[in-house]
């Protein structure tokens, strides 16, 4: 008889192992349970657990490369679908499930899926900021985008009623769950952008995930995303958020609070127009006052005050003229006699009865003065003239 | 065209900063004030009258 084949335990394992991953259907397995003894080695970034459903359970491991890759936080109690592989660990002989991918089963699943659209329309800029529409501070009109016979209608027409009942309002009736919710809203967004409403609010009360999952569409995203009047948007509670939050101009927490965003106080506002209208008051008053001012100081001047003294600079200017005039009057006539004198004095110098002091005299004829003896004959009378007077004479030579 | 609540606002804003900055004829000023104190007297008058109205898209007439 054949002595039994004796193993190590290594052998063993190692065999053990080789067989479980020669098994086709093993090696590409899909399983569905619960996590339990979950533990995330953060230094490796391997993450093992145990899967458990009500009888059974199974070790299991996720490696760093894999488990980089999870949208989600797995936890223990979590119901997952795992996609991997089984094998056995040899220097434990443990036989384990080797995870390649995970997934949240039910409402997780929609988790993901929800991470996944905000992802990829956050890469396509439909969130970028830049896109954003300025909200205005006083609508003339608003558009309300919500269920007619949910509690959030109510709600936001109350409070736009109690702070800002001068805005007029034009209601979209729209389904807000199920799967015609998000046509039905995307048709009510393009409706309000055909009127004058300056402002849309987007208003849903809270619900489960699944509720709220219309808001998470991608045409509607792009809808919110394509629309020319600005969109506030008041989806669940505060802590719900779905993508339309995202694209929207102004995420509110509460249809409530849209609407308080979407208007005005109208006590502030008539407080504001008060101060307006004192404003007003008070700056026409001051302008009056200024000019009432200029008017006192025009009437102070000495001008208007006392308008002899016009008269009398009036006279002093001309005495100062004539004061001027009679210089240069004086000048100029010392300039003239001096220049007189001189002239006189050459005249002086040319005249003939300067000759005749000297002792000539001239002779005149019948008043001509005779220069040659040969013009007189004997008997002529004539008459000399000295520098001191004349003498009358007879030729009787010539 | 009728004046919004908003435009209204505006306006009288306006209105006001022009009358503080002063400088302008007596009788630009009257006329600014004037209009100033019949804004002022539009938008009180919007605020205190406000009944909100509501209307249904479908009863909306399309701008197109």
């Amino acid at each position: 008889m054949q002595s039994p084949l004796i193993l190590t335990v290594t052998q063993l394992n190692t065999y053990a192992k080789s067989v479980v991953e020669q098994d086709v259907t093993l090696s590409n397995v899909f399983v569905m349970g619960e996590i339990s003894n979950f533990v995330d080695h953060y230094r490796s970034g391997h993450l093992y657990m145990s899967i458990k459903d009500n009888q059974s359970v199974i070790s299991a491991v996720m490696f760093s490369g894999n488990a980089s890759r999870l949208k989600f936080k797995p936890e223990n109690g979590m119901s997952v679908i795992i996609r991997g592989r089984v094998s056995i660990y040899e220097r434990d002989g443990r036989y384990q499930l080797y995870i390649d991918d995970m997934q949240p089963d039910g409402v997780g699943a929609l988790a993901i899926a929800f991470e996944q659209m905000k992802e990829k329309l956050s890469k396509a800029g439909l969130f970028d900021v830049e896109h954003k529409m300025r909200i205005p501070e006083i609508p003339e009109k608003i558009g309300v985008i919500s269920s007619p016979t949910g509690a959030a209608v109510q709600d936001v027409l109350n409070v736009l009623n109690r702070r800002f009942p001068v805005a007029e309002i034009v209601f979209a009736g729209v389904q807000v769950q199920g799967n015609n919710a998000a046509p039905t809203i995307i048709d009510a967004i393009k409706k309000l952008n055909k009127t004058d409403v300056d402002v849309i609010i987007i208003a849903r009360g809270g619900g489960s995930a699944e509720d709220l999952w219309p808001f998470n569409d991608e045409k509607l995203t792009y809808a919110i995303y394509d629309s020319q009047i600005p969109i506030i948007s008041g989806v669940g509670h505060e802590t719900d958020f779905t993508i339309c939050d995202f694209v929207a101009d102004l995420r509110a927490p509460t249809p409530s609070a849209a609407a308080e965003l979407a208007v005005p106080d109208i006590r502030e506002q008539k407080y504001y127009i008060s101060a307006l209208k004192n404003a007003l008051d008070s700056a026409i008053e001051n302008n009056i006052k200024e000019k009432q001012y200029n008017l006192e100081q025009l009437t102070k001047s000495t001008v208007l005050k006392n308008p002899e003294k016009i008269i009398e600079n009036c006279e002093l200017y001309l005495d100062s003229l004539i004061t001027k005039i009679n210089m240069n009057f004086k000048d100029i006539f010392t300039k003239n006699s001096s220049d007189f004198a001189m002239i006189c004095s050459k005249l002086e110098s040319l005249s003939p009865l300067k000759v005749l002091a000297r002792g000539y005299s001239i002779t005149k004829k019948d008043n001509n003065v005779i220069i040659n003896s040969k013009d007189l004959s004997i008997g002529d009378s004539i008459s000399i003239q000295f520098a001191d007077g004349n003498a009358k004479a007879k030729i009787t030579e010539v | 065209m009728k004046m919004t609540y908003e435009q209204a606002t505006k306006r009288l804003e306006e209105i006001v900063t022009k009358l503080e900055e002063g400088s302008m004829p007596l009788e630009e000023s009257m006329k600014l004030y004037e209009e100033g104190v019949k804004l002022s007297e539009f938008c009180m008058q919007k605020l205190n009258d406000a009944k909100q109205k509501i209307i249904d898209i479908n009863e909306v007439k399309n701008n197109d």
